[in-house]
């Protein structure tokens, strides 16, 4: 665009006009007018409420915060009771939050691989199988997964006085799946330090056999090094500490199974939904991704004597990794956000907690509606963050 | 040119802020139709029959105070809520009176900002089990599953009698009464608790009613009763003396069948005043003065409100018990009309 000649063929116009037929002037202008338009939405939102919430005498406040929740959460990582503060409820459904959010993710990244690769497998069956279930999976309402799920578990599955055993150690029944628990003796403290050392030895062995290579181009065998230091010698301290550990097997009595752990069938129904919902469009993306390497680099790969398994480890998976994060990013902020589906099947997140119990029991809409879509964002911006330096780390660097 | 005059109507939209209004009853003669907030559904309370119209105790009420109010009882439009939705419904005046087993607490009337028009239904928490596991007192419930529904005051009586009484249990969080159906039955939970008319109320849509039963304990106070937004008193008078007029109907005798008779020749002065032939009564609330008579002809007096919908001949099968007339033996006792 060039400005100077503008000027020069516009007809002349007094005073303000002017501006407006200099094109630099002219998007100074609109952008000034947008934001002000902008603002004025903004202002014109925020007065409306306070002036709803004075003329129903409502006055914003965070104190209820800080009163007891009164309620029970039926899971929860740390002591809460109905006494605790509805701050505490909130931290509780925050980290329920977290567990379903993180365990998720685990899941569909792992399935969601496995399908991407399975889907370009050159086997007819195994190719059409993984089709249907993708296309199954991505185009029914995550919500609709949800139910299923969870309808099958507490509908179909027996109840606890007849559940079903593995052992005498694992239940499953519509209550969820009852399992034992660790109880630690003095000495596993020995084991479990040997293991935190294993893994810091096998980080330590991996550069020193990049370095190696680098070097020498000689190959150390990594992974057999690796398992040794990490699972081998812990197991051999624990032997030879006498196996310091024991475990609680949960027992039914009374109602319920009583002792060890219970992954109750909210969780299981609400992770397993989500997990597969969203693994059904990794599959996708990382096929995209795997398809957008270039055949030549395959090709090249083998000319230069490298086998099958080796090309697709150093040669198309860096490669498409390029291409698969930053939609895999925003499929773990969808996995993450619709978590706060939990409320349909009664499932304690912070939607339900603080966005629900609490905002019903103490009336405050405008409070804890502000705070869940807070933290809701807080959450998202810290998965993206990480995601966006995983992109950067990976992405081709140009010289 | 253009620019100032968008600016000056932007200016002018946000000045024209969109406030809470405070006259409901001119806004509901003016809409022509009265907007209820009920429950989703629940059998005798209020529900969809299998013609999709609506039905139920606190639903005749609903249409008792429309015809006093419009002239009609059909006009009204029921808007269904869940436990938790039900008072930002009220309060955002998507509905003009909340009509939902609602239990009229202090929060509620003073930081809800509600206003209670009265009590409807002298209720109390109580919890309902399956005959096959052998319990029969509360007592005993240490260690169940508690189906429950959140955002009700019965969530918090939950919590503290388990807490008072030194026992665990599971709190199975389901939001309407369809849900706690569908988990108690499949054995979700081993309890189901919520006010005892409401397990009444579910446990005659059970396939097989007789194989649970209720337990001996009734663990609150759970006085029901409808709602209006706090700030608006000729609304709340309004409604709340068409409340009043279905108890007294009950008292004087005034039924849906002989409602006409008695106001062509009232037997005493009282019936003349609530069916309006003596006095101005109506007119004092912003009605007019044929206001319970077309209240009682819409769905006959309180006694016959519950008898048609929980009462004893019905698949609910409720009792009167406190909620029969003060002069029978229970609490029921409206202010006289005069």
């Amino acid at each position: 665009m060039s400005v100077a000649s503008d000027t020069d063929s516009t007809p002349q116009r007094g005073g303000i006009m002017r501006l407006w037929y200099d094109s630099e002037a002219r998007q100074v202008i609109i952008q000034i007018f947008t934001i002000a338009v902008l603002f004025a939405l903004v202002f014109y939102l925020v007065r409306n409420a306070v002036i709803n919430l004075d003329a129903i005498g409502k006055s914003l406040g965070f104190d209820f915060l800080f009163q007891p929740a009164n309620y029970d959460i039926n899971q929860s990582f740390l002591e809460y009771d109905s006494r605790s503060s509805n701050l505490k409820a909130a931290i509780v459904g925050l980290l329920n939050t977290f567990l379903v959010a993180g365990l998720g993710i685990f899941i569909a990244t792992i399935v969601g691989f496995v399908m991407g690769v399975l889907r370009l497998s050159k086997n007819f069956l195994m190719n059409r199988l993984v089709y249907c279930y993708v296309e199954a999976m991505r185009n029914v309402p995550v919500l609709l997964w949800i139910l299923l799920v969870h309808g099958f578990i507490v509908v179909n599955m027996p109840g606890p006085r007849q559940a079903l055993g593995l052992g005498e150690s694992f239940f499953f029944s519509n209550r969820g799946i009852n399992m034992p628990s660790p109880l630690p003796e003095p000495l596993f403290w020995a084991t479990a330090i040997t293991f935190i050392l294993g893994v810091i030895g096998a980080i330590v062995f991996k550069r020193y056999a990049k370095k190696i290579q680098d070097e020498t181009g000689k190959i150390l065998p990594v992974l057999y090094v690796s398992f040794g230091l990490i699972v081998v010698l812990p197991v051999i301290v624990y032997f030879i500490t006498g196996a310091p550990l024991n475990w609680e097997t949960p027992a039914m009595q009374g109602f319920n199974f009583q002792g060890g752990y219970v992954v109750k069938p909210e969780l299981i129904a609400l992770t397993l939904a989500l997990a597969l919902y969203t693994s059904a469009f990794i599959a996708e993306t990382v096929r995209s991704g795997i398809l957008a390497v270039n055949y030549g680099q395959t090709e090249a790969a083998g000319a230069l004597g490298l086998r099958n398994n080796r090309t697709l480890q150093l040669v198309v998976i860096p490669q498409a990794m390029r291409v698969i994060v930053p939609p895999l990013t925003s499929q773990y902020l969808n996995l993450t956000k619709n978590s706060s589906l939990a409320i349909a099947i009664g499932y304690m997140d912070i939607t339900a907690t603080l966005g629900g119990i609490t905002l019903n029991q103490t009336g405050r809409e405008m409070e804890c509606m502000i705070l869940v879509m807070a933290i809701y964002l807080c959450i998202s911006l810290a998965v993206s963050s990480f995601m966006n330096w995983y992109n950067n780390r990976i992405k081709l660097i140009e010289r | 040119m253009k620019l100032k005059s968008i600016l000056v109507a932007g200016a002018a939209l946000a000045m024209t802020a969109t406030v809470a209004n405070a006259a409901t009853l001119e806004d509901v003669k003016a809409s022509g139709e009265l907007n209820c907030i009920v429950t989703t559904g629940l059998v005798g309370f209020a529900y969809t029959d299998a013609n999709g119209r609506w039905n139920g105790f606190d639903v005749d009420f609903c249409r008792a105070t429309a015809a006093a109010v419009l002239g009609d009882g059909e006009k009204v439009k029921f808007v269904p809520t869940t436990g938790k939705t039900r008072f930002t419904a009220l309060s955002s005046g998507e509905g003009d009176i909340l009509y939902r087993n609602t239990t009229v607490t202090m929060s509620r009337d003073a930081d809800l900002k509600l206003t209670f028009l009265g009590v409807n239904y002298y209720d109390g928490q109580g919890f309902m089990v399956s005959k096959a596991l052998g319990v029969t007192s509360a007592k005993q419930l240490n260690g169940a599953s508690v189906c429950i529904q959140t955002g009700t005051t019965t969530e918090l009586n939950l919590a503290d009698y388990f807490r008072a009484q030194g026992m665990s249990y599971e709190p199975v969080p389901i939001e309407t009464n369809e849900e706690a159906r569908t988990n108690y039955l499949s054995g979700r939970c081993d309890v189901y608790t919520t006010d005892a008319s409401g397990l009444a109320a579910s446990r005659a849509t059970f396939e097989s009613p007789k194989d649970h039963i209720l337990l001996p304990e009734i663990i609150s106070k759970e006085p029901l009763g409808p709602a209006v937004r706090q700030g608006d008193d000729a609304w709340a008078d309004a409604t709340r003396w068409v409340l009043n007029a279905l108890i007294e109907a009950e008292e004087f005798g005034i039924t849906s069948a002989n409602a006409d008779e008695m106001a062509a020749n009232p037997p005493n002065p009282t019936v003349a005043r609530i069916l309006g032939v003596e006095g101005n009564y109506g007119e004092m609330v912003g009605l007019d003065n044929q206001w319970a008579l077309r209240a009682i002809k819409a769905v006959g007096n309180y006694g016959e409100i519950f008898d048609r919908n929980i009462g004893p001949n019905t698949e609910i099968g409720l009792e009167r018990g406190l909620n029969a007339l003060w002069t029978n033996g229970g609490i029921l006792y409206a202010p006289p009309i005069r």
